[in-house]
């Protein structure tokens, strides 16, 4: 069974110690020493905050790139992989079944930024067979999370 | 002629809301807290709503029999089986209603009349009292107590019992003090009630909002599961309360008769949210876990809260409701609630709203998102720092 103070830190990272134990009901101690062991051994990887930015009228541009790639004797997928995630526009990238091998999702401030890195940095690598690039319109839902409007308390008045 | 007159005495007699003004004022005001409404924050399930939805687009549209699509009742049947180990008949023992409400009001209407009591624990739900009356039967309240963590004990039912007592409420998970039953604390109840020609009416409508073992029906005594009618539901535990449906079990004798009322009074519960209900049962556990989790959490920081700021509060193992006593205040249950919205905006419930042995608590209610709970109480403190006057 998933550890709770993994559910609750995922669903939101910033409740403190002392409200994750009394939530559990475990020691404080009990939960900083549980955090502190997942922090080190990279379970928790990070702390990060979900944000909209197209509300803050930020233009950034999201990607996904479909890719095939040559694997490398002894080395599969992975170094190809690596090659690739390691550049800072990557976002995410994933060893994917189907039609493509890796799936890249990467950011720019524009179209033009984008399209330099695929034809720069990703199409020319030698194990890379061919890219085809899809621009997002939209964020509906990331990472579990709506971008809407909050949604309001409707509860109507009723006496129960 | 005033048309008021024309209104019948049990009617115009029955007590106006206690709790309306506090809606009225939390109305006018823009950053309040309410932790006064006793429903899921929740909206209903993904897949739920879908099938309701679904159901439209096929055009199902129509009535359902009398006691509800068949298929429901299958499924309500296995569904408190697997759960409460209670096997009902699917056809003659389990009836759709529309809201668990409506079962109190059927099964009080068929079975308590003028001169039979109806034995209701208090603090509890209002409706019982009122249904009782409407039916005409006398309500005979039993004052719970505090030390007793609001359990029903065997000598406060028996110094309850008359020759006259038809019906025995039991509401538990209790709606406003979210006190349990075990298995244990049942027992000797039934020991006291298996003889007596009498019917148990047991509310179980918070069953799965239970936080410490499961959820025991008192039906799943053998010798009780004759003499019980089942009360449960669709809205605390899958977060249903608009779609309005709920469920009765019985005995095959009161079900029909409950049936008779509920053809010509309602014909049948909405069939859109019996079909969604279907898939609820079906598929909605997961769903219902999560909430569970997730209520369970917040139930231990508003207890945590409440005993922080000093207010006395035995441990609540079910529904969604915190049930501190403010007694050390000095304020009355009104008075605290009337002065904590004007003061800091925060709507909790007078324990005399569940009846007069609520006096010195109030309900609050932790089916809201942690971020509002945890504002909620940092108010509550500021509001005991002020000077307190009557």
């Amino acid at each position: 069974m998933m550890d709770e103070i993994l559910e609750i830190l995922e669903k939101n990272c910033r409740y403190s110690e002392e409200q994750i134990a009394v939530m559990t009901g475990k020691s404080v101690q009990e939960v900083h020493e549980t955090i502190a062991k997942y922090e080190k051994d990279n379970v928790i990887a990070g702390y990060k905050a979900l944000i909209n930015w197209s509300k803050v009228g930020d233009e950034n541009i999201t990607a996904l790139i479909e890719v095939k790639v040559t694997p490398q004797r002894g080395e599969g997928f992975d170094k190809v992989a690596e090659r690739i995630y390691r550049f800072p526009e990557v976002n995410a990238c994933y060893l994917m079944s189907g039609s493509f091998d890796l799936c890249v999702i990467i950011e720019g401030s524009s179209m033009k930024e984008v399209a330099y890195f695929v034809a720069e940095k990703l199409a020319p690598l030698e194990s890379v067979q061919s890219t085809a690039t899809h621009f997002v319109l939209k964020k509906y839902k990331d990472k579990g999370t709506v971008f809407d409007d909050k949604p309001k308390d409707d509860r109507e008045a009723v006496f129960i | 002629m005033r048309i008021e007159d024309l209104v019948l005495p049990k009617v115009k007699e029955l007590p106006p809301s206690g709790i309306r003004k506090y809606f009225d004022l939390i109305n006018e005001m823009d950053d309040a807290i309410s932790l006064g409404v006793g429903e899921p924050d929740y909206t209903t399930p993904w897949n739920i709503c879908e099938a309701g939805i679904y159901s439209l687009e096929k055009g199902h549209t129509h009535y359902s029999s009398n006691a509800g699509f068949i298929r429901l009742r299958e499924e309500i049947a296995r569904y408190v089986q697997s759960k409460y180990h209670l096997s009902y008949d699917a056809a003659t023992q389990v009836l759709v209603t529309v809201g668990g409400s409506e079962g109190i009001d059927l099964a009080l209407r068929s079975l308590a009349g003028p001169g039979d009591e109806v034995i209701i624990p208090e603090p509890c739900f209002v409706a019982y009292q009122g249904c009782a009356r409407i039916a005409g039967a006398t309500p005979v309240s039993i004052r719970l107590r505090a030390e007793d963590q609001f359990k029903l004990t065997p000598e406060l039912l028996e110094r309850a019992l008359t020759p006259r007592t038809k019906v025995v409420i039991l509401p538990f998970p209790n709606n406003p003090t979210g006190a349990i039953m075990t298995k244990e604390e049942l027992e000797p109840l039934v020991q006291i009630l298996k003889d007596k020609p009498l019917i148990v009416l047991s509310d179980e409508i918070y069953a799965e909002l239970t936080y410490e073992g499961r959820h025991v029906s008192i039906a799943s005594f053998p010798e009780m599961k004759d003499k019980t009618v089942v009360i449960n539901g669709f809205s605390k535990a899958f977060a249903m309360t608009g779609w309005r449906l709920g469920y009765a079990c019985g005995h095959p004798d009161i079900i029909k008769a409950m049936v008779k009322i509920h053809q010509y009074a309602i014909m049948c519960a909405p069939t859109t949210a019996q079909y969604a209900a279907i898939e609820a049962l079906r598929t909605g556990e997961a769903a219902v876990t999560e909430m569970r989790l997730e209520y369970n959490r917040r139930r231990r920081v508003l207890l945590d809260g409440f005993r922080k700021l000093g207010l006395d509060c035995f441990e609540p193992l079910g529904a969604f409701y915190v049930f501190p006593s403010i007694q050390s205040t000095g304020l009355s249950s009104e008075e605290f609630c009337e002065q904590l919205l004007i003061k800091e905006k925060v709507l909790v419930v007078p324990g005399t709203a569940f009846g007069e042995c609520g006096e010195g608590f109030v309900r609050a209610c932790y089916a809201s998102s942690l971020e509002q709970i945890s504002e909620a109480l940092r108010r509550i403190k500021k509001f005991l720092h002020l000077p307190l006057g009557h």
